[in-house]
C-alpha cells in the first residue's frame, strides 16, 4: 500500500500546495493536508512541514509555529521515530521546536535570495538520501531570507561526528567555494538530520525541482529515497 | 484645485476636531478636500442641501481622480474593449477576465502605487502588490503569478538607490510572504522619473468557469459583512493624495501611505476562496482606495438597491474613530461581502477559522442610497449613483495642446553627431548601461518559483511563462513600455508599447490575447500633458485593434510630476497570452545548440531616434520614435508564432533596447554559447543595423536541417528572413565589428546594478 504523507498547513504556509502536488501528482503517493489546530496524526506515515511564512514570521522564522497545537504532536511523533521533513520555513520550525540542533540567521547579505543552487549530498545513510550517491551534485531552488544556518563549534563537530550533515551548498563541480555558500551558512550547511536520522531539515526546495518543464528534476531522488525507505519499513 | 499641502493639514485638523463636533462645511473646506468650486456646487445641487462633513469626505475621495477617473474615462472608453475571449467587459469588475479554455478563466490587472512609493518606498510598493492581488481574488480567482514595472531616476542619485532598494524589498517581502511568484517585469532608469518613481504591479489569477463572484450588492435584507483586518487611521485620503502632484510638502503625507500585512492578506485569500465554496456569498468587493466608502457605494450602485451601514460595528484598531475616519480609512487586507440572509454565520465561521474578523455591519435596503450610521445618528446619506465612476461622478474633457518640444526633438539630425568607430566597445558600454544591464539583483529578491508553475525565469526570457496544472497550456505575460518613445512621439510610442509587449509574448511561444494597462502621465490640467495622453491612447487603441487584443481594464495614474516637470508619458502595457502546448511551444532567447543557424526576421533596421545607443553614448533623448508598420508587424508575429508551433525555432529574441547588437549579445550570454555572424545581407549602415530600435525585428535560431523549410515558411508569409550566421564557440564574432568574449560580456551585463547598489 502506498504510504500516506501529511502536509501541515499553518496560517502563512505557502509551499503546502507545492508539497502536496509533488507527492500526489509527481510521486503518485497519498497526501493529506493537516490543519495547524488539529492534533490527530493517525494514519500518517511521513510528515512534511512545508515552506512559507508561518504566522507571518514577523518575530523570528518558525518561532510562533513551534507553539501551535499540531507541533506538540509532531514533536511526539518525531520522538517516537516518525519520519519528518522540514523544508525552508519547515526547517526553521524544526529548529525552533528543538527537533534539530542549531539556529537560523538572516542571510549574510541581509537580502532575500531566490535562485537555483547546487547541493552536494554528504551522506547516503538516511531515509531521505538512500537513492543518491555520496558527493552527488544536484540543482535545487532556494528561496529564503533567513537561511544562514548557525551552530557553535561543539555542535558542528557533533553534527559531523554523527554524520548528520546531509546537504551542503557547492558549485556546479561540487566544490565548496565561498561564492556557492550564498547565505553564509556555517560550513556550507544546507540540510541536516537528527541523531535518530528520522528528522530532516533543509533550506532548499526539492519539491520545486520535480518536473523537467520547471527546469530541474533533481529533487525527485530525495522523495524516491523516502518512498524506498517507507516501502521497506 | 485646493492648495497642494491641504490634505495633510486637513487630516490633522480632523483628528483634533472630530472627537467633539464635526466642522462646518464651507466652500473653503471643500477646496481643501481637493474638490473644485464647480464640483462643490454639483454636490449641493444633487443633494439639495449642503453635505455633512462626513459626506464631504466621501464625495471628495470618490470624486478624486484616483477613484472617479474623471479626467480619463471619456478617453478610456475609446479603447477597444470587446473581444471573443472576454468573460467580463472592461471596468465591469475588479479585473479583466479572459476565457483561456479547458473551463478556466484568467483574471488579470495592473495598477500603480507611484505616489505612496515616492515617499515611503517599502510600504508603498508592498501595499501596491497587496492591492492588486486583492483585485484578483475578490473575483474568486486564485492569484498564480505577478509582474511589475518600475521606473526610477538616474542610479547616480543616492535617493534613487534608496527608492529602488525600498521598492524591491517591499515587493519582495509582500509577494514572497503571500506566496505568489514574480514571473517577469522591467526596471528602467531615466532622469525624468527623478522624485516620482513609477511602481506598477500586475497580478494574474485563475478561476474555474462558473466560480467567479461579482462585486454586487443585492437582495433586500441581505447582510453586509466586513471581513479581514480591523480598520485603523492609516491611509486616510490616500486616494486624494494620489490625485495631486508630488511636491516638497508630500513628505508630510507619509501618514496617507497604507501599511501592508502580507500574512493577513494570505489568510484573507484562503478564507475568501473558501467562503465562496459555501454558496452563501452574493457579492464580494475588496477595499482599496477610499475603503468602506468606495466598496459600499460601488457594490450598491451595481445592484441598484440601497445599503445601510452601522459604523459602530466596524472592528476598529483604535478608540474614538469618527464616521469620517472609518469611511475613508485605507487600512489594508479588508473585504466587503454581501451574503444571503440567514447564512451570515457560514461566512463568519470561515473567516474565524482563519482567525480573521467577520462582522455584520449592515444590510441591503429598499432605497438607492448608501446610509452610514454612527452612535444612533445618520452621518452620511448619499445616492450611491452620485459617487461612482460611470455614474454621477464628474467626467471631463480637458484642454489639449501639442507640446512645443516635439518638433524640436523629432527634427534632430542624428547623422550630425560624431559616431564612434569601435562598435565592439559601444556594445560593451550598452551591455553595462543600467537599462540594459541584467536585473538579476532585483529579481533574485523575489520568490520566482513558489507554486511550482514557473517555466521561464525572469531576466532570461522575453516574457514570463507559467504552466497551468492539469492542462497542457501555459500563460505568458509581459509588462512593457518605452517611455522615451512615447515622449518623442506619443501616438507611435503608444502603438509600440502594445506591439512590443505582444512581440515578446510571441517570442515566448504564446498568442497575445488581451491587455491591461497602467497609464502613468503628468498633470491632466496641463494641456500638453492631456494632448500626449490622448495621442498615446489613440496609438494604443490602433495597435490593440490590429492585434485583436482588447483592453480589459487597468488604472490611470495622473499627476506624476516632480519640480522639473512631468515624467516621460508611460502607458505600461500588461500583455496576456496563451501557450497552447507549454511543453512544446515555450521558447527562450538563449542559444541552445552549436551549429544552429541564426536568422534575422523582420523589417529594415533603420533610424536611431529614441535609442539606448543615443542615450548611453551621446546622452540624448532625441529623434523620432522607432519606425513601425503595424500591418507588417502583425504579419511578422503570426508567421513567427506559426514557426514556433511547427517546432522550427530553438531560440527567439525580440529586438528592442540596444538594437540587434544587444539582442545577439543577450542570446549568447543567456545560452553561454557564442556565434559568428555577418551583417552583409542586411541593408543599411552597420551603425543602424547594430543599434537601431526599429520595430518588427526578431532574431531566431533554428536547426540547420530546417533551414529550407523555415526560409520557405517566412517567404510565404511575406516576411523577410535573412541568415546572419550560426551558433558556435565561446565568443560573439560580428564580421567587421570584432569579437566579444562571452565571459567578459556576462561580467559587464551582470555587474552594473549590484555594483551600484552594494557599494
Amino acid at each position: 500500500m502506498m504510504p500516506t504523507f501529511g502536509v501541515i498547513v499553518f496560517p502563512g504556509s505557502n509551499c503546502d500546495h507545492d508539497a502536496y502536488h509533488a507527492m500526489k501528482h509527481v510521486m503518485n503517493a497519498e497526501v493529506r493536508f493537516l490543519w495547524h489546530k488539529d492534533t490527530d496524526l493517525s494514519g500518517i506515515d511521513f510528515l512534511i512541514v512545508p515552506g512559507g511564512f508561518s504566522y507571518g514570521d514577523y518575530l523570528r522564522s518558525g518561532a510562533i509555529a513551534r507553539f501551535s497545537p499540531i507541533m506538540q504532536e509532531v514533536i511526539k511523533y518525531a520522538e517516537k521515530g516518525g519520519p519528518v521533513m522540514g523544508i525552508c520555513n519547515g526547517f526553521q520550525i524544526l529548529l525552533e521546536s528543538g527537533l534539530l540542533p542549531g539556529s537560523m540567521m538572516h542571510n549574510q547579505k541581509l537580502r532575500f535570495v531566490c535562485k537555483n543552487v547546487y547541493l552536494r549530498c554528504e551522506s547516503t545513510d538516511s531515509l531521505f538520501t538512500n537513492s543518491l550517491d555520496k558527493g552527488q551534485v544536484f540543482d535545487i531552488p532556494v528561496s529564503h531570507g533567513e537561511g544562514n544556518y548557525f551552530i557553535e563549534d561543539d555542535g558542528l563537530k557533533s553534527l559531523h561526528d554523527n554524520d548528520q550533515v546531509l546537504f551542503r551548498y557547492c558549485n556546479e563541480d561540487g566544490e565548496l567555494t565561498e561564492e556557492a555558500n550564498f547565505n553564509g551558512s556555517v560550513d556550507h550547511i544546507a540540510g541536516i538530520c537528527n541523531t535518530g536520522r528520522n528528522v530532516l531539515g533543509m533550506m532548499p526546495h526539492p519539491e520545486r525541482a520535480m518536473e523537467g518543464i520547471l527546469g530541474s528534476e533533481d529533487g525527485k531522488p530525495i522523495f524516491e529515497s523516502i518512498l524506498n525507505a517507507l516501502s521497506v519499513a | 484645485m485646493g492648495s497642494v499641502n491641504s490634505n495633510a493639514e486637513i487630516t490633522l485638523f480632523i483628528m483634533s476636531q472630530t472627537a467633539t463636533k464635526e466642522p462646518e462645511v464651507t466652500l473653503e473646506l471643500a477646496l481643501d478636500h481637493g474638490l473644485t468650486e464647480e464640483e462643490f456646487e454639483m454636490i449641493k445641487d444633487r443633494l439639495g442641501r449642503i453635505p455633512t462633513f462626513t459626506e464631504l469626505g466621501v464625495y471628495s475621495v470618490m470624486w478624486s481622480e484616483h477613484c472617479s477617473y474623471k479626467n480619463s474615462i471619456i478617453e478610456l472608453k475609446k479603447l477597444p474593449r470587446d473581444g471573443e475571449h472576454l468573460l467580463v467587459g472592461a471596468g465591469e469588475e475588479n479585473a479583466g477576465l479572459v476565457d483561456i479554455g479547458e473551463g478556466l478563466g484568467c483574471a488579470f490587472k495592473i495598477e500603480s502605487h507611484n505616489h505612496p512609493s515616492a515617499i515611503e518606498p517599502y510600504e508603498g510598493a508592498a501595499t501596491g502588490v497587496g492591492g492588486i492581488h486583492r483585485d484578483i481574488f475578490t473575483m474568486g480567482a486564485r492569484p498564480v503569478a505577478s509582474l511589475n514595472s518600475l521606473r526610477f531616476g538616474s542610479m547616480d542619485n543616492p535617493k534613487v538607490r534608496y527608492l529602488l532598494d525600498g521598492v524591491v524589498r517591499g515587493i519582495g517581502d509582500y509577494g514572497n510572504s503571500f506566496g505568489i511568484p514574480v514571473i517577469g517585469g522591467e526596471v528602467y532608469f531615466d532622469e525624468s522619473y527623478e522624485g516620482n518613481p513609477l511602481v506598477n504591479a500586475m497580478s494574474i489569477g485563475l478561476v474555474k468557469e462558473g466560480e467567479t463572484v461579482s462585486a454586487i450588492s443585492e437582495g433586500i435584507g441581505n447582510p453586509v459583512i466586513i471581513v479581514g483586518a480591523s480598520t485603523g487611521r492609516d491611509g486616510i485620503h490616500g486616494a486624494t493624495f494620489a490625485s495631486e502632484e508630488i511636491s516638497e510638502e508630500s513628505e508630510a503625507k507619509r501618514p496617507s501611505v497604507q501599511v501592508g500585512d502580507p500574512f493577513t492578506e494570505k489568510l484573507l485569500l484562503e478564507a475568501s476562496l473558501e467562503v465562496l465554496k459555501t454558496g452563501a456569498v452574493v457579492g464580494m468587493q475588496d477595499m482599496g482606495a477610499a475603503g468602506i466608502a468606495c466598496s459600499t457605494s460601488e457594490m450598491t450602485d451595481k445592484g441598484g438597491q440601497g445599503m445601510k451601514i452601522d459604523l459602530d460595528k466596524v472592528p476598529a484598531r483604535e478608540d474614538g474613530m469618527t464616521a469620517y475616519e472609518l469611511l475613508l480609512s485605507e487600512s489594508q487586507e479588508r473585504m466587503l461581502i454581501v451574503a444571503e440572509k440567514g447564512r451570515e454565520q457560514e461566512v463568519i465561521d470561515v473567516y474565524e477559522k482563519w482567525d480573521l474578523h467577520g462582522v455584520v455591519i449592515g444590510e441591503v435596503v429598499d432605497t438607492e442610497n448608501v446610509t452610514y450610521w454612527k452612535e444612533g445618528e445618520i452621518k452620511a446619506d448619499i445616492p450611491a449613483e452620485h459617487l461612482v465612476l460611470g455614474g454621477g461622478a464628474p467626467q471631463y474633457v480637458r484642454e489639449t495642446k501639442k507640446p512645443g518640444y516635439l518638433d524640436e526633438v523629432q527634427n534632430f539630425d542624428v547623422y550630425s553627431l560624431d559616431h564612434p568607430s569601435d562598435y565592439a566597445d559601444t556594445i560593451k558600454k550598452l551591455l553595462s548601461s543600467p537599462n540594459i544591464a541584467s536585473k538579476r539583483w532585483v529579481h533574485e529578491q523575489y520568490d520566482t518559483t513558489v507554486r511550482t508553475n514557473t517555466v521561464t525565469s525572469p531576466g532570461a526570457s522575453d516574457s514570463g511563462v507559467i504552466r497551468i496544472k492539469g492542462t497542457n497550456r501555459g500563460l505568458v505575460a509581459k509588462t512593457d513600455c518605452n517611455g522615451r518613445y512615447v515622449y518623442l512621439n506619443p501616438k507611435r510610442g503608444g502603438q509600440i508599447a502594445v506591439i512590443e509587449s505582444a512581440r515578446n509574448v510571441v517570442c515566448s511561444g504564446g498568442k497575445p490575447m488581451a491587455i491591461t494597462n497602467c497609464l502613468n502621465f503628468g498633470n491632466p490640467y496641463k494641456p500638453e500633458v492631456y494632448w500626449t495622453f490622448k495621442e498615446a491612447l489613440s496609438g494604443m487603441g490602433e495597435a490593440c485593434r490590429a492585434l485583436n487584443t482588447p483592453v480589459t481594464g487597468g488604472n490611470v495614474s495622473f499627476y506624476n510630476e516632480n519640480p522639473n516637470g512631468a515624467i516621460f508619458p508611460s502607458p505600461i502595457i500588461g500583455m496576456l497570452g496563451l501557450i497552447e502546448d507549454v511543453e512544446k511551444h515555450t521558447t527562450t532567447p538563449a542559444f541552445k545548440n552549436d551549429g544552429d543557424v541564426i536568422l534575422y526576421v523582420g523589417a529594415d533596421r533603420t533610424g536611431l531616434g529614441g535609442s539606448e545607443y543615443l542615450k548611453t553614448i551621446h546622452e540624448l533623448t532625441k529623434g523620432d520614435a522607432p519606425a513601425l508598420d503595424i500591418d507588417f508587424e502583425v504579419q511578422l508575429q503570426e508567421a513567427l508564432l506559426d514557426a514556433i508551433k511547427s517546432g522550427y525555432v530553438t531560440a527567439a529574441h525580440d529586438i528592442s533596447d540596444g538594437g540587434l547588437a544587444i539582442t545577439l549579445a543577450e542570446m549568447a550570454i543567456f545560452g553561454k554559447k557564442g556565434a559568428s555572424v555577418s551583417l552583409d545581407k542586411l541593408d543599411g549602415s552597420d551603425l543602424e543595423i547594430l543599434f537601431s530600435e526599429a520595430q518588427s525585428g526578431v532574431v531566431i535560431s533554428i536547426d540547420r536541417d530546417n533551414f529550407n523549410a523555415v526560409s520557405e515558411h517566412f517567404a510565404k508569409a511575406g516576411v523577410p528572413a535573412v541568415q546572419l550566421g550560426a551558433v558556435a564557440g565561446s565568443s560573439l564574432n560580428i564580421e567587421g565589428v570584432g569579437s566579444l568574449d562571452i565571459a567578459e560580456m556576462t561580467t559587464l551585463h551582470e555587474s552594473t546594478i549590484p555594483q551600484a547598489m552594494e557599494a
